[in-house]
Parts: structure tokens; C-alpha cells; sequence
């Protein structure tokens, strides 16, 4: 049977060039970044190198990049740290209704259990936060304002410059989590004018359990680890050096394929898209056409749960997803379909495609064939779909 | 094409076995958990050990069906879970009744949400690791037979199960006693083989159903209404905490210093009492049963002779059930019984066949 992976989302393969890129420095190249002898000075020589590729890549300074273990770290640090930093005079917080977990959890922990105020920004129906509701929000004593560039479940991509530069006119910081969008569309650092950006490499075909925090020059973050002198002492511990340099070589490879893949990712998903509407009724697009990642195509099909759909989808060897999966696989409705006003019927019935490198139309094609009598299946035996 | 079954997996030994039975049977086999509830919401210990819903059951049972060479996925139905069960295992307790919630989620959870869901993703059967076995009937019925390991008799809160749903089900333990089925798991390398088992309601985790409801009140801004307790010959003894927090039969926990042994008798909701009173006066030969459930036997429309059992921990006793017009049934034991609660579950037997069941009203 073939099979089919749509979830480039939820992670990606290694590219080959990057596992080259890493091996010497997982065997000969082994030694610790910090250590004084020859050893030590290749691996410090090996990190530097990566971090200065990875700034030029996306324009911040070499200093301004501190390495972490993915994303979620990057989140936790940024709103954490900046909190802690900040707590004695502002003790406020202002994050995405659609962000990641990994921004909203550490936000609702300050806030539950270290006296925080906490508002969501909310967003409207195509996932778009409103630069006019985050000058509401925004307090004498906020903290922080923490939006995601791109949604990972709809792929919108939020005007991220707008919303920094309302923040600051306010003196208040600002966060992105850039994960789904950092080598896939342009994220230039310092246009985007950011105090802080999370990135990661296993999104965009580099080794998991390696990503960066980006904290502007001159801003202070209260560090969350302690041990070392690593990473300037924001984020001790031995760095991951043959991660660093799969990071770098991802970013790289991104950065030269970024623009054909786009183009040809726009017209895949386009192509699905309209083929999807094409053959099965009452289904919705979640998100926007227009400003978006575009290999990310989130759809709600009435009547149904996404849980059936992707569970029937893998009995085909098609793998997609519905809502986001924790580590226990449990699919939960999704906070950011509800956020962006959708009917729980909708959110429930929402699927994510996510296209990558390797998807072609002839896979989409199978697909395309597999998912209409799947779909009518359900629909016959739901209780609420009549049509 | 084989057939496919959707098995409802606990992370317990029981459930894995049964994955492995059906896929050397042949069945094309899925094996699923049911993500009932969490820990946040429900309290109590989190660190205690084997209990389904937890990571490290997901867990047991992802390595397990990978061993087995079946898909895994976990099906959240915690939404449903709290609203079909745990409600309803609170406003008993609250109505001055003693539920019994595996036999609602078993009827209303199992047997409904996960049959549909198995439904949908193209299963022909559903599957569990009950001691029981599901009979086809002469008259085309099905009916549930007790498991031939008397030690755990698991037919009793199977009473609620529709036979629609009957008919799509397997349960390959029903045969098999619990020391074969832990022998299998062995000799099959699953890592579930030694799991302790447990047999109180899962979402009370520390086994402490009163701290539960105390809990669960709270959270909800309510409290329990404190009054008294009465002796069955009227005077007032002392006062209760909220009478949920007490069920018939009950001796511990009065905190009250009397003479002789004292038994809850009755809990009136209406007054806010609970009545107490010597063990001799708990026993009585007839209860009245609701929302009653006809398994192996069609709906009875004359009085008939059965095997009666009242709560889980109970010997089955003789009795006549006469069902009324308005679709409930009266029972008369041949010999008083102890502690007949509202709330419980009661369900017929003739032999080892189970013929019906329903509530104690």
C-alpha cells in the first residue's frame, strides 16, 4: 500500500546534507565547548561558526542567539525569564489565544500560581491577532507580549512587525515563537523588530532537540537553569554541538530552497485545496488563503470528528493530524480553532494537512481518492450530519 | 478480508492478553485506550501505580500492541466521561444513593461512544478483557455468561449493555481463568504481565470517594449541608458532615459512641437526615428496580424465578421478579437480604446466564 505523510507540521525527516554535516562532530569531533585543549577549541570553533551562519541567516547579531533543546524551551525561557526579570515592577502578561503550549502553558503557570495577570489576545476568524485590541490590553505594568509568527495548526501568519511596535511604543517586550515559520518564509529579526524569537530545526528538516532563543542586545532575561557559563549563562549545560551544526546546515539548505518551495508548496496546497471542495461537500477551509504558510491546510469537514477522520486516514497509511497531539497521543479540541471563533462542530471536525519536500500531486492524488468514501462513510453514520 | 476489532485496552494484563488472543485468532485487531479523565480534575494521588489513564498505562499499552504487531491510538472521551459518569456518580451520592459507575460507563461510555468510534474507523467488533462470554441465544438474543474463573465475577456491570451492542462484541478472556491469561502475558513477553490490578473506580484514585465529592463540590463553589443522625427509634445521636458522604450497610465513621454496633438504615436527602440503627433491621426481602435492561431474556411480561445479586461483593439469592406495567420490576427474595441500597445495581442470573438488571430504586 502506499503511503502518504501529510504532518511536516508535527516534524520532518533529517535531510541527508544536514546528518553530513553533523556526523564528525557526533565521533572524532566529540569534544566539550568549553574545555581548554584542542579538543574543546574544535567543538567552540565548530559552535561559533554555526552561530554566526545562523544569525547571518536570519539578521540578528551572533551574541543575540542562545541555543536551546527546541522550541518549547526557547518559549519557556522567553516568557519565564522575562517575567522573573521584570516581576518587581511589571507583572503582567499578554499572549496569543492561538499560540503553542508552549507559550500559553508557562503564561497560565505565572498566572495561576505566581500572581501574573494574564490577558489573551484574541484573534479573529482567520487567526489574525488585532493591533488595535492589543493597544487595549496593553498595561502600565505588562511585562510581555508573546505572538506566534505562524500558527501550526492553521499556518496563518500574524503581521508580527505591527504588533511589536505597538508593544514597545508602550515600553513592553516582545516575544514571537517563529518555530513554524523559520525557513519557510522570511524571518529577518530584525525587521520583524522583535525583542525575543524562538526557532527550532526539526520543523525544517534538521535534528530534533536543537533550537535558539534570540534575545535582543540589551535585554535582560532572568535564567531558568543553573550549572555553567554556557550560552552566557542564560542556558547552561554542555552544548549540543553536533545539533548546533545540523541547525546551522538546516537553515542553510532552507534558506537557498526557501523561495521554490514556497512557490511550489502554494500551488500543491491550492491544488488540494480546491480538489478536496471539488469532490466532498460542506467542508471549510480554517485559516487564511492569503497570508499563510502555505504547506499548511487546515479543513473542517461537517457532520464529523477529526479524531475519525485521521484515525481511518492511517488505517490507509496516510498520516495527518486533528488538533495537537501531547505525548500521550490524546487528541484535545483545538484551543485555536475555538479562538478563532469556530463552532465546536468545526473545531472538532478540523484535520491538518501538512505538506513538505516530499509531497508531489501524484501523492496528493491518493489522497484525493481515499478521502471522499472515508469521509461519506462517517457522514452516514453521524448523527448529526443530514444532508 | 479478516475482520477487524477495536480492543479496548486498559494498560492492565487482562485487555493486552485479549489483543494478543484475537490476533493469533486471526482478527485484523486495533487496539485503542480510552482517555477517561484526568488527574487535574479528578485529584487524589498521582503517583500511585497502574491505573488506567495515566502515561504510563498509554504507554503499557502502546509497547504492547506494538509487540503484537496491531495500530494503537488513544480516543478521548473525557468530555463524555465526565458528564455521563462522573456527574451522575455525584448527584447519587447527592440524592442519597450508592452508584455504581462502571456499570454507567460500561452502558453508556463502552458500549456507546467507543462501539461508535469503532463503528466509524471501519471495526466490525469491538473487544474487552471481561471474565465473561457473550452467547448467542436460540431465540437470537445475546446473552453474557459468568467467566469460568468464579473469582472475579465481572458479568455484573455488563447488565446495561444493549443487545445491539452485544452483538458486536468479543470478549476471548471469558473461558480463561486469571492465572492462565497472566501466563500467556509471560510466556508472550508482554509488560504488562505483572500489573496489579485494580478493582475500585478508577477516577477515585486514592480509593476516597468522600474526599472525591468533597473535592469536586468545592471546585464548583458548593458544599455539603451538615445534619443529623437519628436512631431508627427517633432520638437524635449526632450530626453528619453532608449525606452523601454515608451509604446503607455503612458502620464505620458515625463518630458516635453508642452501646451496641450502629448501621446506616436509610439516608433521607429531604429531611438531611441519615437514620441508623441495629444490623437485625437492615435486612429486608424486597426492592423495587428501575431502568431496567433485558439481556439473554426478552422483556419478561410474567413473574418469574431467578438468582438475584445486589451488589458486586454479593452471593446471588433466590427471588421472584415480577415486572410491573411502567417497565420496572419487583423483586421478592426468598430469604431477607442485607442492606439492600438504592442506587446499586441489581442483576438476575439463572445459573451462570445473565438474564437482566437494573436500579435499586
Amino acid at each position: 500500500m502506499e503511503s502518504v505523510y501529510l504532518d511536516y507540521n508535527a516534524t520532518t525527516p533529517i535531510d541527508p546534507e544536514v546528518v553530513q554535516a553533523m556526523l564528525p562532530y557526533l565521533t572524532e569531533g566529540f569534544g566539550n565547548a568549553s574545555s581548554v585543549h584542542q579538543y574543546g577549541r574544535d567543538a567552540k570553533v565548530a559552535l561559533e561558526n554555526s552561530r554566526e551562519q545562523i544569525a547571518s541567516i536570519i539578521n540578528c547579531e551572533p551574541s543575540e542567539l542562545y541555543f536551546t533543546s527546541g522550541g518549547t524551551e526557547s518559549d519557556n525561557i522567553a516568557v519565564i525569564g522575562t517575567a522573573y526579570q521584570l516581576r518587581k515592577k511589571k507583572k503582567h502578561l499578554i499572549v496569543g489565544a492561538a499560540e503553542h503550549h508552549a507559550v500559553l502553558h508557562p503564561a497560565e503557570h505565572l498566572h495561576k500560581k505566581e500572581g501574573f495577570g494574564l490577558d489573551l489576545l484574541p484573534v479573529d476568524a482567520e487567526g489574525f491577532a488585532s493591533p488595535r485590541q492589543l493597544a487595549e490590553l496593553l498595561r502600565d505594568d505588562s511585562a510581555l507580549v508573546s505572538v506566534m509568527h505562524a500558527n501550526n495548526e492553521t499556518g496563518t501568519i500574524e503581521d508580527i512587525k505591527t504588533l511589536a511596535d505597538i508593544a514597545h511604543q508602550n515600553g513592553v517586550l516582545f516575544h514571537t515563537d517563529a518555530v513554524q515559520s523559520t525557513g519557510k518564509i522570511n524571518v529577518d529579526v530584525k525587521d520583524l523588530g522583535v525583542d525575543l524569537l524562538s526557532l527550532t530545526g526539526h520543523k525544517i528538516y534538521g535534528p530534533k532537540g536543537v533550537g535558539a532563543l534570540v534575545v535582543r542586545q540589551g535585554v535582560k532575561i532572568a535564567p531558568l537553569f543553573f550549572g555553567g557559563s554556557h550560552e552566557r549563562k542564560r542556558r547552561p549545560g554542555t552544548e549540543n554541538v553536533a545539533g548546533v551544526v545540523g541547525l546551522a546546515k538546516t537553515l542553510e539548505i532552507a534558506e537557498k530552497r526557501r523561495e521554490a518551495d514556497f512557490t511550489k508548496l502554494s500551488e500543491l496546497a491550492d491544488y488540494f485545496i480546491d480538489s478536496v471542495s471539488r469532490r466532498i461537500p460542506d467542508v471549510y477551509f480554517n485559516g487564511s488563503r492569503q497570508r499563510r504558510i502555505p504547506q499548511t491546510v487546515n479543513l473542517s469537514f461537517e457532520g464529523i470528528e477529526g479524531e475519525s477522520i485521521v484515525l481511518s486516514l492511517d488505517m490507509k497509511n496516510i498520516a495527518v493530524s486533528s488538533g495537537s497531539a501531547c505525548t500521550s497521543g490524546v487528541t484535545e479540541p483545538s484551543h485555536v480553532l475555538m479562538a478563532m471563533g469556530k463552532p465546536a462542530v468545526v473545531s472538532q471536525g478540523a484535520v491538518r494537512f501538512s505538506m513538505g519536500r516530499s509531497t508531489t500531486k501524484e501523492k496528493l492524488d491518493y489522497v484525493l481518492a481515499e478521502l471522499p468514501p472515508i469521509i461519506e462513510r462517517l457522514r452516514d453514520m453521524s448523527p448529526v450530519y443530514d444532508r | 478480508m479478516p475482520e477487524k476489532v477495536l480492543v479496548a485496552m486498559s494498560g492492565g494484563v487482562d485487555s493486552s492478553v485479549a489483543a494478543l488472543l484475537l490476533k493469533e485468532q486471526g482478527y485484523d485487531v486495533v487496539g485503542a485506550h480510552m482517555k477517561l479523565w484526568d488527574y487535574v480534575d479528578v485529584g487524589g494521588d498521582i503517583y500511585k501505580d497502574g491505573r488506567c489513564c495515566t502515561i504510563d498505562s498509554i504507554t503499557d499499552c502502546r509497547m504492547v500492541c506494538d509487540a503484537i504487531g496491531a495500530p494503537f491510538y488513544v480516543l478521548n472521551m473525557s468530555a463524555r466521561f465526565s458528564e455521563k459518569v462522573i456527574e451522575n456518580f455525584v448527584n447519587e451520592y447527592k440524592s442519597g444513593r450508592t452508584p455504581n459507575p462502571c456499570v454507567i460507563c460500561n452502558s453508556d461510555i463502552k458500549w456507546v461512544e467507543f462501539l461508535r468510534k469503532a463503528e466509524e474507523i471501519g471495526c466490525d467488533y469491538i473487544a474487552t478483557g471481561h471474565y465473561a462470554t457473550i452467547e448467542k441465544m436460540l431465540d437470537g438474543r445475546y446473552g453474557i455468561r459468568k467467566g469460568v474463573d468464579g473469582t472475579r465475577d465481572q458479568a455484573y456491570v455488563l447488565w446495561g449493555i444493549s443487545q445491539r451492542a452485544l452483538s458486536k462484541t468479543l470478549m476471548p478472556l471469558g473461558k480463561r481463568r486469571k492465572a492462565d491469561v497472566r501466563e500467556i502475558a509471560r510466556r508472550y513477553n508482554l509488560r504488562t504481565a505483572e500489573k496489579t490490578e485494580s478493582r475500585e473506580i478508577c477516577f477515585v484514585a486514592d480509593d476516597d470517594y468522600r474526599r472525591f465529592l468533597r473535592e469536586y463540590e468545592e471546585k464548583r463553589g458548593r458544599s455539603f449541608e451538615p445534619g443529623d443522625i437519628v436512631h431508627t427509634d427517633g432520638t437524635v445521636l449526632g450530626r453528619h458532615h453532608g449525606t452523601a458522604f454515608y451509604t446503607v450497610g455503612q458502620r464505620k465513621g458515625m463518630g458516635i459512641a453508642h452501646p451496641t454496633p450502629l448501621y446506616v438504615q436509610k439516608i433521607d436527602t429531604e429531611k438531611n437526615v441519615v437514620i441508623v440503627g441495629d444490623n437485625d433491621t437492615l435486612f429486608r426481602n424486597e426492592l423495587k428496580a428501575e431502568s431496567v435492561n433485558w439481556v439473554a431474556m426478552a422483556p419478561a411480561e410474567k413473574l418469574f424465578e431467578a438468582e438475584v445479586k445486589i451488589r458486586y461483593l454479593h452471593q446471588p439469592a433466590p427471588a421472584t421478579v415480577t415486572p410491573l406495567t411502567d417497565g420496572t420490576v419487583h423483586i421478592i427474595f426468598r430469604d431477607k437480604q442485607r442492606a439492600i441500597t438504592p442506587g446499586q445495581s441489581v442483576v438476575f442470573f439463572d445459573g451462570d446466564l445473565l438474564l437482566g438488571g437494573g436500579v435499586i430504586a
